[in-house]
């Protein structure tokens, strides 16, 4: 079948086959010989999910539509639904933001809303293809033990892949109007960072100041949390109830959801075109500005390598929200820290001791995103490397770069902790910086030549990196949590960690000769 | 430095294999004071010969001598005397033109009370003064190219290697680096330069070179190599009984290149 040129369908196949490329080119890293293997990582990946699906919800595959089991589903499908959101508002802004095609669309004689209508759809596809890896076993596992009515779970992915894009479109849209083209990169991003993580983090707060526990379910299935939630038959399950089978409640929802993004492409895809012209040409105006005195501060090419490092970590909008997300992540540990403090009991040992694994985990996992962006996003390797300074100068400059971020956003934390447990503080501190030390050498040994804004993709470019990187933080966190209680225990995980970062190591590129 | 080495740049036996020998035994000299432009057609083996003399690449065999400094073994002080701007002029978008003078005046050791008019200079003749302060990330390929230029001189290099600086360039900011260029060799300064816009190498080069499948096969003036063209295609009308053209003394530097590759394609 062939379809018109400049028709729906005809944009359609050109944005599948593009979208097709991208996605074998990230998962494959460019080579093709790779796709076999790629093929059986995911179905390793699918089947061993079904196993963890199973373990976690096979018990509940009887469910019946009661008023906690209700509360329960929409829970995880709220939550589901606002990092929809926030990774589509990521994808709007970069459809906005990147430049790409749009010159070649936009001097083309086709109806550009087409394109761009083709363009949220495919976001809205997209949002729910990335669900289904990790829902599709949950609802295989209730369809195989609870019977064909959790089929409907699919249609609710669906649909909330299509609310979700077409709110995340709105917000953009109405952010680009009032905050105008410049502002909405930076304030989209975060905001799609607080999304993201607002329910968790939201949940924990409060789960954390009503029962002091770190666990969301406490909060969700209290008696207090019930009897304040509507009744059972309110429209607010209706989504719960399409994923448990309800066949009103599903075709409810599925409708009212494409209503949504009809509705967003009709209002917006016309215009769409004159949104990224906007974007791509508001580069330049007043708010990317930099210093304005002109005086030279002093400096040696050590710390020039340094200021130069944080100057662009502040700039870059993707690192401040990725960073943001960090930060917001430790809010509940802050607050059970707070609390525990407060409450100045001698039982809140074990909060302390709950703290020390999460400050560590996340300072490992921030320091490798920053190492990648210090060591391998270098957008002007030519330029540092013709400077008249030994390699090993600009690696340790870049590498104090990094360390004094991480030591800049887990002081105060390490601070506070040190006054309520200094055992506890000096724990910490250690493991975080092996943690970071431990991520920033990872990213030392797998470094490759890339431009900052590939970030997003750094995790393709070398998997064993990522897993290595992801392992080592867990390792050192570990180790951590066991030190914290008997110093000696902690040898074993210690050297599960060094294990990691051996293997790393041995598995790492040779630097090559320059 | 030593003030007394007449060159500022000495090549030779430069070797560098990829795939394929990309450099294969290159020989060249570059007098202090001189503007010597590199020509060659595509792969060549220019902008890897020029990555070398940087020491952004490692040559397989050969030495090189910035100012009579061993670049090898002494890299760190050849690359003081040194500046490099490539035909891809990558500069950082989230920097302002006077934030990324300042970080390359630091990287380079410069005293800020040196820098920092040296870079309102720079910025001044480049007429990049209304933009000092504003982020790199709206520039178009000419300030960019622009920008890179300003970065490189700061320092006040003694050798300037630059690699198609010319390219994509208007005809008003191609003029201002020219001057710029013209400026720094009347000051002392040593310029080697890779082009494919053979007007910009006939018209400020005092001596080419053309390269060729990684060697030097001719150099030196206009008129040297308009002689050296016409007496190897006199050889092979010879040869070849009137099938080629020969150099007149008119030829321009683009029938002289183009007759020079073309014979030693033939050689090869």
């Amino acid at each position: 079948m062939t379809a018109v040129p400049g028709s729906a369908v005809w944009f359609a196949r050109h944005e599948s086959r593009l979208a097709w490329r991208d996605w074998l080119a990230m998962m494959t890293a460019g080579r093709r010989e790779r796709l076999r293997r790629v093929v059986i990582a995911i179905a390793v990946f699918v089947i061993f999910m079904h196993f963890v699906a199973y373990w976690v919800v096979g018990r509940y595959a009887d469910a019946a539509p009661d008023k906690a089991t209700l509360v329960a589903i929409s829970a995880s499908v709220l939550l589901s639904w606002l990092l929809m959101i926030s990774q589509a508002m990521e994808s709007t802004t970069r459809a906005f933001y990147s430049r790409s095609d749009l010159d070649l669309i936009l001097a083309s004689p086709a109806a550009v809303e087409k394109i761009f209508a083709v363009r949220i759809a495919t976001v809205a596809l997209s949002m729910a293809m990335m669900a289904l890896p990790l829902a599709a076993p949950f609802i295989d596992v209730l369809v195989a033990r609870g019977g064909w009515r959790w089929i409907g779970a699919y249609g609710l992915i669906a649909a909330m892949g299509a609310a979700a894009t077409a709110l995340a479109v709105a917000l953009t849209v109405a952010l680009f109007r009032v905050i105008g083209p410049k502002r909405t990169r930076l304030v989209a991003q975060v905001v799609a960072a607080v999304i993201g993580a607002a329910f968790v983090i939201g949940l924990q707060v409060a789960a954390i100041l009503s029962y002091g526990t770190l666990s969301r379910v406490s909060v969700l299935q209290s008696q207090t949390a019930l009897a304040l939630l509507p009744d059972a038959g309110s429209l607010v399950w209706w989504p719960a109830r399409a994923a448990l089978g309800d066949g009103m409640a599903l075709t409810g929802v599925l409708a009212s959801s494409f209503v949504l993004l009809a509705a967003a492409i009709a209002v917006v895809a016309p215009r769409f075109g004159e949104y990224a012209m906007t974007a791509v040409g508001s580069a330049g105006s007043s708010i990317g500005r930099g210093r304005q005195d002109s005086a030279f501060r002093p400096t040696s090419p050590r710390l020039a390598l340094r200021r130069k490092e944080w100057t662009l970590l502040r700039r870059d909008p993707w690192l401040v929200s990725q960073t943001l997300m960090q930060m917001l992540y430790l809010i509940p540990p802050a607050v059970l820290l707070w609390r525990s403090f407060d409450d100045g009991q001698s039982g809140s040992h074990g909060a302390y001791q709950l703290l020390v694994p999460v400050l560590v985990m996340a300072a490992g996992q921030l320091a490798g995103g920053l190492a990648w962006l210090a060591i391998s996003g270098e957008d002007a390797p030519d330029l540092v490397a013709s400077a008249p300074v030994p390699p090993r100068f600009i690696v340790r400059a870049k590498i104090e770069a990094v360390l004094g971020v991480v030591a800049l956003v887990f002081a105060p934390l390490v601070a506070t902790l040190a006054v309520a447990s200094p055992w506890h503080a000096l724990v910490t501190s250690v493991g975080i910086v092996i943690a970071a030390a431990a991520a920033t050498s990872i990213q030392l040994w797998f470094r490759s030549q890339a431009k900052r804004s590939q970030f997003r993709r750094r995790q393709v470019s070398s998997r064993v990196a990522t897993f290595a990187e992801a392992f080592s933080s867990i390792g050192w966190a570990a180790t951590a949590a066991v030190a914290a209680a008997n110093v000696w225990l902690a040898i074993a995980p210690a050297l599960l960690a060094l294990v990691v970062m051996t293997g790393a190591w041995c598995v790492s590129p040779r630097p090559r000769n320059v | 430095m030593t003030a007394d080495v007449p060159f500022a740049l000495e090549v030779c036996g430069l070797i560098k294999r990829f795939d394929r020998p990309a450099v294969d035994g290159l020989d060249l000299n570059v007098r202090r004071g001189e503007f010597y432009a590199l020509l060659g057609p595509n792969g060549a083996g220019k902008t890897t010969t020029l990555r070398m003399i940087t020491g952004l690449l490692r040559p397989d065999a050969g030495t090189i001598r910035v100012a009579g400094i061993d670049a090898l073994a002494d890299p760190v002080a050849a690359k003081r005397l040194t500046a490099w701007i490539s035909d891809e002029p990558m500069i950082y978008d989230k920097l302002t033109p006077h934030e990324y003078l300042e970080f390359v005046a630091g990287l380079w050791g410069v005293e800020p009370a040196l820098a920092e008019p040296r870079a309102c200079e720079l910025l001044h003749w480049l007429d990049l003064t209304p933009q000092a302060h504003e982020r790199c990330e709206g520039f178009s390929k000419g300030m960019r190219q622009k920008m890179a230029l300003a970065g490189a001189l700061i320092h006040e290099p003694r050798l300037i290697i630059l690699d198609e600086p010319l390219t994509g360039l208007d005809a008003g900011s191609a003029r201002q680096v020219k001057g710029v260029l013209r400026q720094r060799v009347r000051d002392g300064g040593t310029i080697i330069m890779t082009t494919h816009i053979l007007e910009v190498a006939e018209r400020m080069a005092d001596r080419i070179g053309v390269i060729a499948r990684g060697k030097l096969i001719a150099e030196g003036t206009l008129e040297e190599l308009r002689r050296k063209a016409g007496k190897n295609t006199d050889k092979n009308t010879d040869k070849n009984a009137g099938k080629n053209t020969s150099m007149t003394d008119g030829a321009s530097l683009e029938d002289t290149f183009l007759a020079l590759v073309a014979e030693q394609a033939e050689a090869a």
